[in-house]
C-alpha cells in the first residue's frame, strides 16, 4: 500500500504546492517537529486563518506518514492555544519553588543570560556551564552548538539521564562496531517506498527494546511496521508484555526485564552451532568470528532460557526464524540501552545482523545517515572547542568512550556528581532547553532536584511551565512550538522543511533563542543575520564528520521550503562493497579492520570485554536474592502510551481525557494477592522511594514483572512547593538509580528494578511531592 | 449521490493498533471538547490468553450516533478525518454496497453504516 503514487488522493483538494489557498484558509505543506516533541517528524498541512492555525491535517502526499498522524498532532491546536503556555520572558521575584515570576523583556533576559555566562567564563571557567536537553525535541543540534559556540563550555548534556542511556550505548557500540548506525529498513530511504524495485520486505523483523508502534523512537514511524506485517512480513518481538505486536508475533519471547542479552547471545549461540549464518558475509566482512563462536557457547539456549524466564526452544525456534529470513531486519530501541550491560546487548545484535548477512541489505539492517550528512547531532559546533577545553568534559576521565568522542556529550552521571561535589570543578549555571528531568529521564529524581536547586544561575526554555521550572530557574524563556519556527528535519532521511506559519505571543523558536544570545556572546560565530539564514547554513552544513557519503548540499532554506519533502540521489545499500563509508574511500567498513569488527578492537584496547556478554540487573532475584526476598517483584518503566511524549502533555484536556492516570500494570494473581482491582491506587516502592500510580490488570505479563508508567506530573495541581505539580507523587524515578552503570559508563538499569506493591490507604496515604520538597530530597 | 446509495466505513480490525488516531481525529472535525463525548469511540479487549495458548489483543472503534460520516469534508472531496488519519491505515469510507463486498472478501472486518 506505500508507495508515494498514492490512490484515492484527491489532487483537487490536495496538492504538491508548498502553500495554496482554500477558501478562508492558507494550507501550508510542511512538517512537524516539537512541540509535541517526538522522534518523528511528519508531514502536516497547517490551515491557517489571520494568523492562526486552525486546522491541522497529515498531508496524504507525504511518503514519510502517508497523511497518517497520532493523537498530539492530531490535538495540536489545543495545545497550542492552551491558556497555559508560557507567552513572555519571566524572571524569578520569589524565592526558588514558590512559582512568583516577573514579565520582562526578552533584552533583559538575554542580558541577564550574558552577565552570568561573563562572570562565570571569567571567575570559573566555561566549562562551570552545563547546557542540556530533552529527548525527541528539535534542539539535537541547536543546544550543543549554543554550548560549543556561545558559552565555549564542552559540557552539553542529554540531562541528568543516568549512562546515557537513551540511544548513545546503541550508536557507540555501532560506531566501534562498523562505524555507522543500524536502522531496520522499512524502504523509508526510498521515495517511491515499496514500489521501489530495488526494495524487499523483511522476511522476518526482530523487535526488542521497544514497542514501536507508540513510541516512534529513532526517527522510525511505528506505523511502517503495520504497513509491512500486511504484505507478509513475520515478527518475533521480545517483550515483558503482549503488546498488541507481540499478540501478531510468530515468537513471542516474555524476557524478564534487563535480560534480553542472554537471549541473543543464546540466539547467537543458536544460529552459529547450526551453521545458519551467511558465510560468505562472515569470511569476507567480519572480524572475530572464532572468539564470537567461543565466547557464545557460554550461552546454550537452556542456559538463556533459565536467565530470561522463557523456554529454551522459544529460543531456538526464533533463532532460526531469524538465521533463516532474508532478509530479517532488527528494530531496537530504548530498552536495549536501558540496562547496565546495554552496550554488550546493542552488540549481540549488531553480530546478529552481521553474521546473518542482513547488514545494509534491503529490507534488512540498513546503514543510515543523515540525508546532506547534515551536522544534526550532538556534536555540531564541536570544531569551536578547544581541545584543551575538550579535555575538561565531564566523563572523558572515566570513559575512553566519552574521551574519544564517541558521541559527544558529557555525562549525565558525572555533571550530577560535579553539582554535588564541585569536583572536579563547581558548575555554576544550567541551560535547560527542553527538558524536566525531575519529571521525567534523571533517575533518582529527587537527588538531582536537590542537585538542580544547588547550581546558582538556571536558564529554562520551554512551552509551558514545568515542575524543574519552578524548583530552580532564575529565568524562563518562552520557546514556540512547530508552526511557530522555521527549521528543518533530518533524522534520517529524507529532508523535510519546517515552516513557521503563526506567531505565539512573544515566543521565538529554538533557532531564534540561539541565534540572539549567541550573537550576544560570541559574534563571529554567529554571523547569521536570521533563523533562515541559520537554517540554510545548517542545510548546508554537510562532510564536516564524513568525508564521502552522503555528498553536502548548496539547497537553501527557501529552496527546501518549496520542495517540502527533499530526496537526496545518493542512497544506495551495500555501501561497504562501494567505498561509501570510509573517510578514505576504500570498500568496507569504517572501522580499524575495515569490517564488522564481532570482536572489538578498540574495545580490546581500552581494556574492555571485546565480545558480547550478559551481566545480570545489579539488583535483581539472582544478583540480591535477600533484598529480592523484601522487594520480591521485578519493575520495568518507561512503556510509551499513545497520548504523552514523555512527560509533555499532561494539561491538554482531550489528550488527558483518554489517559488520565498513571498506570501500573499487574498480573490478575498478583492483584488478587494483593487485594486490588483495575483502577484501585497502589504504592510502588523500593529501598530508594515509593510512588503511586493506579492498577491496570495486564493478564500477558509474569505474576512477578510490574510495568510502571513513567513522566507523571500534574499541571492541574498546584505548582509551589509543596506540592510543585505534584512531581514526585506518582514518579517512577523515585524508585531508580542515578551513577550505576555498565563499565564503559553507558548503559542504566531503569527498566530492570525491583519493588514492593500494595495498596494506598487512608493511613499511608501521603504526597510524596510534600515530603521531599519539605525534606529537601531523599 | 442517489438518495437509496448508503456510505459507511470498513473497519479492518485484524490491523486495528488500538493507536486512538480516529478518535481525536473526530473529536477534533465534531468541536467535541473534552468531556464531551466521541464521534467514535475505541473498544478494547485483551490481551486475553486463548485456549491455544496465544495471546489475543482486539481493538474496534464503534461511530457514535454523533458520526455524520465527515459530510462537510466528503462534499469537497476529502475522505472522513478518521479514515484520513487513521495510523494502520484500516479503514475504508465508501458505498455500502461496494463495502460489502471488501467485507465478504477477508475475514476479521467490521461494516459499520452509522446514518
Ligand atoms: S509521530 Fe505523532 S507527534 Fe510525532 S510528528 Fe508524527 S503525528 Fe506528530
Ligand atoms: S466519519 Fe464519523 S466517526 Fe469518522 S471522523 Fe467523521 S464523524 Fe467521526
Ligand atoms: S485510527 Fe485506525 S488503528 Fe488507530 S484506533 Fe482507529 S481504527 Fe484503530
Amino acid at each position: 500500500m506505500i508507495g508515494n503514487e498514492l490512490e484515492g488522493v484527491n489532487k483537487e483538494v490536495y496538492k504538491t504546492d508548498w502553500q495554496w489557498q482554500e477558501g478562508e484558509y492558507t494550507v501550508t505543506r510542511t512538517n512537524m517537529w516539537t512541540a509535541p516533541g517526538c522522534h518523528n517528524g511528519c508531514s502536516v498541512l497547517y490551515y491557517t486563518k489571520d494568523g492562526k492555525v486552525e486546522k491541522i491535517e497529515g498531508d496524504p502526499l507525504s511518503p514519510y506518514n502517508q497523511g497518517r498522524l497520532c493523537m498530539r498532532c492530531l490535538d495540536y491546536c489545543e495545545t497550542a492555544n492552551h491558556p497555559d503556555r508560557l507567552k513572555y520572558p519571566l524572571k524569578r521575584v520569589g524565592e526558588r519553588g514558590e512559582n512568583k515570576w516577573e514579565r520582562i523583556s526578552w533584552d533583559e533576559a538575554y542580558d541577564t543570560i550574558v552577565e552570568h555566562v561573563r562572570d562565570i567564563q571569567e571567575n570559573f571557567g566555561p566549562e562551570c556551564i552545563v547546557s542540556m536537553q530533552g529527548t525527541g525535541r528539535n534542539i539535537c543540534w541547536q543546544t550543543p552548538y549554543l554550548s560549543y559556540s556561545a558559552f565555549n563550555s564542552p559540557n552539553f548534556v542529554l540531562g541528568f539521564l543516568s549512562g546515557d542511556a537513551c540511544y548513545l550505548p546503541r550508536t557507540t557500540i555501532g560506531h566501534c562496531f562498523m562505524g555507522d548506525f543500524m536502522v531496520a529498513d522499512i524502504s523509508q530511504h526510498l521515495e517511491r517506498r515499496f514500489n521501489d524495485p530495488e526494495y524487499k520486505l523483511p522476511e522476518y523483523i526482530l523487535i526488542v527494546g521497544n514497542n514501536p508502534l507508540v513510541s516512534n523512537g529513532d526517527g522510525f514511524f511505528g506505523h511502517w511496521i503495520v504497513d509491512a506485517m500486511k504484505e507478509g512480513t513475520k515478527l518475533i518481538v521480545l517483550d515483558p508484555s503482549a503488546t498488541w505486536l507481540a499478540t501478531k508475533a510468530e515468537h513471542w519471547l516474555r524476557v524478564r526485564p534487563g535480560t534480553d542479552a542472554a537471549v541473543i547471545l543464546a540466539m547467537l549461540n543458536v544460529i552459529i552451532n547450526e551453521d545458519l549464518y551467511d558465510h560468505d558475509f562472515v569470511e569476507n566482512w567480519c572480524y572475530g568470528f572464532e572468539e564470537l563462536t567461543e565466547r557464545v557457547q557460554e550461552y546454550p539456549p537452556e542456559k538463556a532460557a533459565k536467565i530470561a524466564w522463557i523456554e529454551p526452544e522459544q529460543i531456538v525456534e526464533a533463532a532460526r526464524a531469524f538465521a533463516k529470513a532474508d532478509p530479517a531486519a532488527i528494530q531496537w530501541g530504548l530498552k536495549v540501552d536501558q540496562t547496565v550491560c546495554g552496550i554488550p546487548l546493542a552488540h549481540g545484535l549488531l553480530s546478529m545482523a552481521a553474521i546473518c548477512g542482513d547488514i545494509d541489505v534491503p529490507g534488512g539492517c540498513m546503514i543510515p545517515r543523515c540525508a546532506y550528512d547534515i551536522s544534526d547531532s550532538y556534536g555540531c559546533g564541536l570544531w569551536n572547542v578547544s581541545d584543551e577545553m575538550m579535555q575538561k568534559m565531564l566523563g572523558v576521565e572515566t570513559s575512553p568512550l566519552h574521551a574519544l568522542g564517541f558521541d559527544p556529550t558529557a555525562n549525565g552521571d558525572t555533571v550530577l556528581q560535579a553539582i554535588e561535589t564541585d569536583e572536579p570543578y563547581p558548575i555554576k549555571m544550567l541551560f535547560i532547553q527542553s527538558t524536566n528531568p525531575i519529571a521525567n529521564m534523571a533517575a533518582d529524581a529527587p537527588r538531582v532536584y536537590n542537585a538542580m536547586r544547588k547550581v546558582p544561575f538556571n536558564v529554562v526554555v520551554d512551552v509551558f511551565m514545568t515542575p524543574t521550572a519552578v524548583a530552580c530557574a532564575d529565568i524562563i524563556l518562552p520557546c514556540g512550538m512547530s508552526s511557530e519556527r522555521n527549521s528543518g528535519r533530518v533524522w534520517w532521511w529524507p529532508l523535510r522543511s519546517i515552516v513557521k506559519v503563526n506567531e505565539y505571543y512573544e515566543c521565538k523558536s529554538d533557532e531564534q533563542i540561539i541565534l540572539e544570545l549567541g550573537k550576544r556572546l560570541e559574534p563571529e560565530l554567529f554571523p547569521w543575520e536570521d533563523d533562515v539564514e541559520l537554517m540554510s547554513w545548517w542545510i548546508q552544513s554537510g562532510n564536516r564528520f564524513h568525508a564521502g557519503w552522503p555528498a553536502k548540499t548548496d539547497e537553501t532554506f527557501d529552496e527546501l521550503k518549496e520542495k517540502v519533502i527533499d530526496w537526496p540521489n545518493d542512497w544506495a545499500y551495500k555501501k561497504y562493497e562501494k567505498g561509501m563509508l570510509r573517510d578514505d574511500g576504500e570498500p568496507g567498513f569504517n572501522t580499524n579492520s575495515g569490517k564488522c569488527e564481532l570482536y572489538l578492537t578498540l574495545f580490546e584496547a581500552w581494556g574492555f570485554d571485546p565480545l558480547p556478554y550478559y551481566e545480570e540487573p545489579p539488583e535483581s532475584p539472582i544478583s540480591t536474592p535477600e533484598l529480592f526476598e523484601e522487594y520480591p517483584l521485578v519493575l520495568t518503566t518507561g512503556a510509551r502510551t499513545w497520548e504523552y511524549f514523555h512527560s509533555e502533555e499532561r494539561q491538554v484536556p482531550r489528550l488527558r481525557e483518554s489517559h488520565p492516570d498513571p498506570l501500573t500494570d499487574l498480573h490478575p494473581d498478583l492483584a488478587a494477592e494483593l487485594g486490588v482491582v483495575a483502577g484501585d491506587w497502589v504504592w510502588v516502592e523500593n529501598m530508594r522511594g515509593k510512588c503511586k500510580q493506579r492498577v491496570r490488570i495486564n493478564a500477558s505479563l509474569h505474576p512477578k514483572v510490574v510495568r510502571s508508567e513513567h513522566g507523571w506530573w500534574f499541571p492541574e495541581r498546584e505548582a509551589a512547593e509543596p506540592t510543585l505539580f505534584g512531581v514526585f507523587d506518582s514518579n517512577i524515578n523515585n524508585l531508580t538509580v542515578q551513577g550505576v552503570t555498565g563499565p564503559t559508563l553507558y548503559g542504566a538499569p531503569y527498566a530492570n528494578q525491583i519493588c514492593k506493591v500494595y495498596p494506598v490507604t487512608a493511613e499511608n496515604d501521603a504526597s510524596m511531592s510534600e515530603v521531599i520538597t519539605t525534606k529537601g530530597g531523599n | 449521490m442517489a438518495a437509496d446509495e448508503k456510505y459507511g466505513i470498513l473497519i479492518d480490525y485484524e490491523w486495528c493498533t488500538g493507536c486512538h488516531s480516529c478518535e481525536m481525529a473526530c473529536k477534533v472535525e465534531l468541536g467535541l471538547k473534552e468531556g464531551e463525548g466521541y464521534g467514535i469511540k475505541l473498544h478494547e479487549d485483551g490481551p486475553t490468553l486463548m485456549p491455544n495458548g496465544k495471546y489475543e489483543y482486539l481493538y474496534l472503534p464503534i461511530p457514535t450516533s454523533l458520526c455524520d460520516l465527515c459530510a462537510a469534508r466528503t462534499e469537497m472531496g476529502k475522505l472522513p478525518t478518521c479514515v484520513h488519519h487513521c495510523q494502520a491505515a484500516c479503514m475504508t469510507y465508501g458505498k455500502v454496497s461496494e463495502l460489502a463486498e471488501k467485507a465478504a472478501a477477508k475475514p476479521k472486518q467490521c461494516l459499520f453504516v452509522p446514518c
